[in-house]
């Protein structure tokens, strides 16, 4: 299996890979919808309606923008750039197949590269304007990407060892073919990857996505001196950030039904069928989570991230034993 | 899903409940934590037993389960109260430290298997190395945490860990099995009335009050 | 050979340039620029051929030791970093011919500066080891006298002593090394040391002097200390050329002497390496974090990058130890893409560090801010440069590091332990590397350049002349082309693999020609330029729809804050406040952090006092304790010096004696 299976129906793939693009930025409000249904119901609140999500992303693109005095021409366009980068890294994950064009051009070492650069730009449009939220939530947003990324690389250390690779589709299609078996190195792996989702994604308990409590801020302290359409984008990022962790997840621990890489278009529809409830279950769970538990403090973080160090790291060692290198 | 697996994965779980006990800061977690170790040790003990067709262990198994996946726990719960001291562990290290310290053993524990039982077949070596890994971090524990009723826990985790070997080594027989089962049991009575001792004399659970009754520490 | 002619000449145009400039000064000084910066691109040029063409140019010449000559090779590794540096040294020549001749041309800089450029070109193409030290030697003088160019400043002096005492334990170290690797018959060309293997106990010993002495120069935790200390004291862009360049001249030094002449490695080397390299990028990151001058952040920066760059080449040596040349060549790709992006974006910052402190004379980060708006363009290739520092993609920083973490992937497949467990501490270390790197250079770009002005001269700051932005932009455009053609580099320097460890990686196996492919393109891929070209596509799509679609007016107003914009800049987040969360974290452990906060009882109008204790344990342990122990043995040597001729006699008789029993015992 090489890159070369790809050249012969370059038409189809650059189709499907168009495909994909589109659909993880059109079910992205969606997913984010059913968390914040979820949430209402579970809190016996009336809640917004599920497309609640498309209209504000709509109304935030109609109105007009304003942008402070201080701002720099980095402020304006920093938004393009965040999306952009998130859009093609959510794309980069496999949803519905594993064969498309993107799964050869970057892998998962890469991907967190790109949102890595998503980030950094977000933290220095929050610097641009020079107001002390802005700083505030860049200078923890960076913290709490120091306590995330080993626990990533760890994560990442221990999918190669079992799947001897490092491109999402290569580990996807290898759990695909493996029997099922609850593998301790994967559930832990599983934990941490879900630790580190959390905090990614500015989720309760690392950061709260509601909250204008200003000193608990963290995304929405950075984000703060936006509006009308930069708005739009950045929110719209967050929602595909968000789809790109549930597919990340689903796309390593629970892949079946993935179409393989030589799917035709029957497989795929299985595929993309099963990837959107898989997807509408992630969110339907994360909702869950986040009505069951309270936001930490900020400096209690490293001990909630450490669980996912030290899990990743107690991961590898079990991978270490049970693949018997140490013969 | 082979047997292997399963017995992989009650160890390996049982190696996460020996970082959760590190990790806790209140003791009531600590016991909690102590007590889920116990049990999956129980539930790992009957699967080697049911598996390797060896019934002697489910009586192990069943020790485990009760002394100290219920009982102990529960008594010390009750101790915990009675003495008023649930709030937090006192600490020598902080808790990022420790975990560090025992990810290393867990590390060294596996290098050290590794070397010492290369002839062995790998599902026992493996079995080896995290029960290793297991009793390490149950001394880290005792080390590392100045509050008694945490040391007695650290103890109990550490013979937790020598079980586990046991029942990969296929040979212990009963007789050690129970005879190790009561020792234990004897530690714990004693551990038992030396905190409450401890408690009468100085109204603080922390041992570092020993250290002024022996006037070694200036 | 037309080329040998060619580096002749270079290399007399900056010997030349260095002695006239320091006879007549004057106006001849300002021309001192120029021919540097023609000279290294000469040198450059020949460089490439050499690295591109194969065949080594050698030279003899007939001065040195007797019987032995000096020895002058240029080979295909030779050539590969003699890239490196005369890059920098075109980068920053050209700034420099950008200074102002009547303020900021003195003698005490430009005649050193061509020596400087000449001393590390020899180094490179040294081939025996007479000529190795003689050159590193006039390296490091160079720069010394370079660090003292305000020698009226105490700071300067400090860092300048610390500096020479450094350099000297490091050449010492390598005066050891070198002995060992000739051995008892003596034989000093590099040829003759390639020839013969030392026994394990002996190789062990040159290896660590080798880490010593290299390690020293470069900055490698411990011997890092005087790095930040002497770095920031040169003028901007010879600090350009000691951090971005002469750091790489060390490399260059430990991989000569670890992969080449000490022969075949043994598993073991690997580990020395690859634990300080890891222990230098998290710690030199710690430091850069917390601290405030700007050109200190660059050169804790580099600690950092000089130990990523240690735990590749550690990671070669083990790959290569076990016979796994292909892993070796991707840890070797590495460190050698890391060394040359490395020289591309800390030449690029500290050049745009020089350029703020042109513009506002100032270095500490607590008083720049907004420089975005009065210096437009020298902003915008400084992004680049903190983008590209802090490995993020598409830029070149992330081509090295990407290479870096597949190499750690494929460590677990080594058979020895240690190295297995190293590679996911390792692994993590190094990402935690780079999440603070991240955080680092947002942190100096968003204090420096973005937000309000904190202070007058921020305020007022006018950008810097158009041919000190043009090197600043040459830069820029190598990090931005080294990160979308990472390929063909590896293309590029697959001689030095084949030489180094003899091994490449698979070239044109990708999907598309310029995909970076590490082993396999089924295991591991990045495709940069296509990554870049649909985050640009659909970054102008987006622009393009959200614009029709949208209100396109934009509307300036006051800062919203929450609904409290306060005028003053004061108000903004701080570097040091920037930093505290990093320093709650990590200080406590690694600085024994403390903060103290003393706040006056209510009524009283004193203000309240947030007062932070810092421990440079390293410090402590590796350099004070030293040197009290120096002191307290040369005290008590001291008595030496007053004895009577009688007893100095009987010291000398005693020493004979004692040396002729030894040998008549031995022999």
């Amino acid at each position: 299996m090489t890159g070369h299976d790809m050249t012969g129906s370059l038409l189809v793939q650059f189709l499907a890979q168009g495909v994909q693009m589109t659909l993880v930025l059109l079910i992205s409000p969606l997913a984010v919808g059913v968390v914040r249904r979820v949430k209402a119901v579970l809190m016996r609140r009336q809640g917004a309606p599920l497309l609640q999500a498309y209209r504000d992303l709509v109304k935030l693109v109609r109105k007009e923008a304003i942008v402070a005095e201080s701002a720099s021409w980095l402020f304006r366009t920093a938004p393009y750039l965040i999306f952009a980068l998130t859009w093609v890294a959510a794309a980069l994950v496999p949803s519905f197949a594993s064969g498309l064009m993107f799964n050869w051009a970057a892998d998962v070492v890469a991907l967190v590269a790109l949102l890595g650069a998503a980030r950094a730009l977000l933290a220095l449009a929050g610097m641009d304007v020079g107001t002390s939220f802005g700083g505030i939530g860049s200078s923890r947003e960076m913290m709490i990407a120091t306590l995330a990324e080993p626990a990533m690389m760890l994560i990442v250390l221990t999918l190669a060892i079992a799947a001897g690779t490092t491109r999402l589709a290569g580990v996807a299609d290898f759990f695909i073919a493996q029997p099922f078996a609850v593998r301790v190195s994967m559930a832990l792996s599983l934990i941490a990857l879900l630790i580190v989702a959390l905090a990614e994604n500015a989720r309760i308990p690392v950061d709260n996505p509601i909250t204008h409590l200003e000193l608990t801020m963290v995304h929405e302290a950075m984000v703060l001196e936006y509006s009308g359409r930069h708005l739009a984008l950045i929110e719209s990022a967050s929602h595909l950030k968000l789809v790109l962790y549930f597919s990340l997840l689903v796309c390593l621990f629970a892949p079946f039904g993935m179409a393989p890489a030589a799917a035709g278009l029957a497989g795929w529809l299985v595929g993309l069928l099963a990837w959107i409830a898989k997807i509408m279950l992630c969110a339907a769970l994360l909702g869950v989570w986040e009505v069951s538990i309270a936001k930490m403090r900020v400096f209690r973080l490293p001990d909630f991230l450490g669980i996912a160090f030290v899990f990743g790291f107690i991961a590898i060692l079990l991978a270490f034993l049970s693949r018997g290198v140490l013969a | 899903m082979n047997g292997y697996d399963i017995s992989h994965l009650l160890a390996g779980a049982m190696l996460v409940t020996s970082f959760a006990l590190l990790y806790q800061d209140r003791i009531a977690a600590v016991l909690n934590a102590f007590a889920m170790q116990s049990i999956t040790l129980a539930l790992a003990v009957a699967w080697a037993a049911w598996s390797d067709d060896r019934p002697d262990l489910y009586i192990t198994a069943l020790i485990a389960l009760a002394l100290k996946g219920i009982v102990i726990p529960l008594a010390l719960h009750r101790t915990v109260e009675r003495l008023g001291i649930h709030h937090s562990v006192e600490k020598v290290v902080g808790v990022g430290v420790a975990l560090m310290v025992g990810l290393a053993l867990t590390g060294l524990a596996q290098a050290l298997v590794v070397k010492v039982a290369s002839g062995t077949a790998s599902h026992a070596r493996e079995q080896l190395a995290l029960a290793l890994a297991i009793v390490l971090l149950g001394f880290l524990m005792m080390i590392v945490r100045r509050n008694a009723v945490t040391q007695v826990v650290g103890f109990m985790s550490m013979e937790n860990g020598l079980i586990l070997a046991a029942t990969g080594a296929r040979g212990m027989p009963l007789v050690v099995e129970v005879s190790v089962a009561f020792s234990v049991l004897i530690a714990l009575f004693v551990f038992a009335v030396f905190v409450f001792r401890i408690r009468e004399r100085f109204d603080t659970v922390d041992i570092e009050a020993l250290d002024r009754m022996r006037g070694d520490s200036r | 050979m037309p080329e040998l002619s060619a580096l002749g000449v270079a290399l007399g145009a900056l010997t030349a340039a260095a002695l006239l400039a320091a006879l007549l000064r004057g106006r001849v000084l300002a021309l001192v620029y120029p021919v540097c910066a023609a000279a290294a691109g000469l040198i450059a040029i020949v460089d490439l051929t050499v690295l591109l063409g194969g065949g080594d140019l050698k030279a003899a010449l007939p001065i040195g030791l007797p019987a032995i000559g000096l020895h002058l090779r240029l080979d295909a590794l030779s050539a590969f970093f003699g890239i490196v540096v005369n890059g920098g040294i075109v980068a920053a020549s050209v700034y420099g011919m950008g200074l102002d001749a009547d303020h900021d041309l003195t003698p005490r800089v430009e005649p050193l500066f061509p020596l400087f450029a000449a001393a590390m070109n020899l180094v490179l193409v040294a081939d025996d080891a007479y000529a190795f030290l003689l050159s590193w030697e006039l390296m490091s003088l160079a720069s010394w006298a370079l660090v003292l160019a305000r020698h009226t400043d105490p700071e300067s002096q400090r860092a300048a002593h610390l500096y020479l005492v450094m350099a000297a334990i490091g050449t010492a170290a390598l005066l050891f090394a070198f002995g060992g690797l000739a051995g008892p018959a003596g034989g000093y060309a590099f040829d003759t040391i390639r020839a013969h293997h030392p026994a394990p106990l002996v190789a062990a010993l040159i290896l660590t002097a080798a880490l010593v002495g290299c390690g020293s120069k470069g900055g490698l935790v411990p011997l890092h200390a005087w790095l930040p200390l002497a770095h920031p004291a040169a003028p901007s862009h010879v600090s350009a050329l000691m951090s971005g360049v002469m750091t790489k001249v060390a490399i260059y030094g430990f991989v000569r002497i670890a992969l080449d002449l000490l022969g075949p490695p043994s598993w073991w080397w690997a580990l020395p390496p690859i634990v300080l390299g890891a222990v230098s990028a998290v710690l030199g990151l710690l430091y850069a974090v917390l601290d405030r001058d700007l050109k200190r952040v660059l050169a804790y920066s580099t600690i950092e990058n000089v130990g990523v760059i240690f735990v590749a080449l550690g990671l070669a040596l083990a790959f290569r130890a076990n016979g796994k040349n292909e892993a070796a060549a991707v840890a070797m790709a590495a460190g050698l893409l890391h060394v040359l992006n490395h020289s591309w974006f800390k030449s690029l910052l500290f050049l745009g560090a020089g350029a703020i402190l042109h513009a506002t004379g100032r270095r500490d980060l607590e008083g720049l801010g907004g420089l975005i708006h009065r210096m437009p363009r020298t902003a915008f290739f400084c992004l680049v440069g903190a983008l590209a520092i802090s490995a993020l993609p598409p830029l070149n920083g992330f081509v090295s590091e990407w290479l870096l973490f597949q190499a750690v992937i494929a460590a677990p497949e080594l058979p020895q332990p240690a190295l297995q467990f190293a590679s996911p501490a390792v692994g993590a270390m190094l990402a935690l590397a780079a999440a603070l790197a991240a955080a680092c250079f947002v942190r100096v770009y968003g204090i420096a350049f973005l937000g309000r002005p904190r202070s007058l001269e921020a305020a007022n700051a006018h950008d810097v002349p158009l041919i000190q932005q043009a090197a600043l932009g040459g830069l820029a455009l190598l990090c931005v082309l080294g990160g979308l053609l990472g390929s063909v580099l590896t293309w590029a320097i697959a001689p030095v693999l084949r030489a180094l460890v003899d091994g490449a990686l698979p070239a044109g196996d990708g999907p598309t020609p310029l995909s970076l492919v590490a082993f396999d393109p089924a295991r591991s891929i990045y495709d940069a330029p296509i990554l870049a070209l649909f985050i640009t596509i659909s970054s102008l799509a987006t622009a393009f729809i959200v614009h029709r679609v949208s209100e396109r007016r934009t509307r300036r107003a006051p800062a919203w804050d929450c609904g409290f914009p306060d005028p003053s800049p004061a108000t903004q987040y701080t570097a040091a406040s920037f930093a505290q969360p990093l320093r709650r974290v990590y200080g406590a452990l690694a600085f024994s952090a403390r903060d103290t906060v003393e706040m006056p009882p209510p009524g009283d109008l004193r203000p309240a006092r947030l007062s932070v204790v810092l421990v440079d344990h390293l410090w402590r342990i590796f350099y004070t304790a030293p040197g009290r122990m120096v002191l307290a043995v040369s005290l008590r040597l001291n008595v030496l010096q007053f004895l009577t001729i009688r007893r100095y006699l009987v010291l000398m008789f005693g020493a004979l004696v004692i040396l002729l029993s030894i040998a008549a015992v031995t022999t």
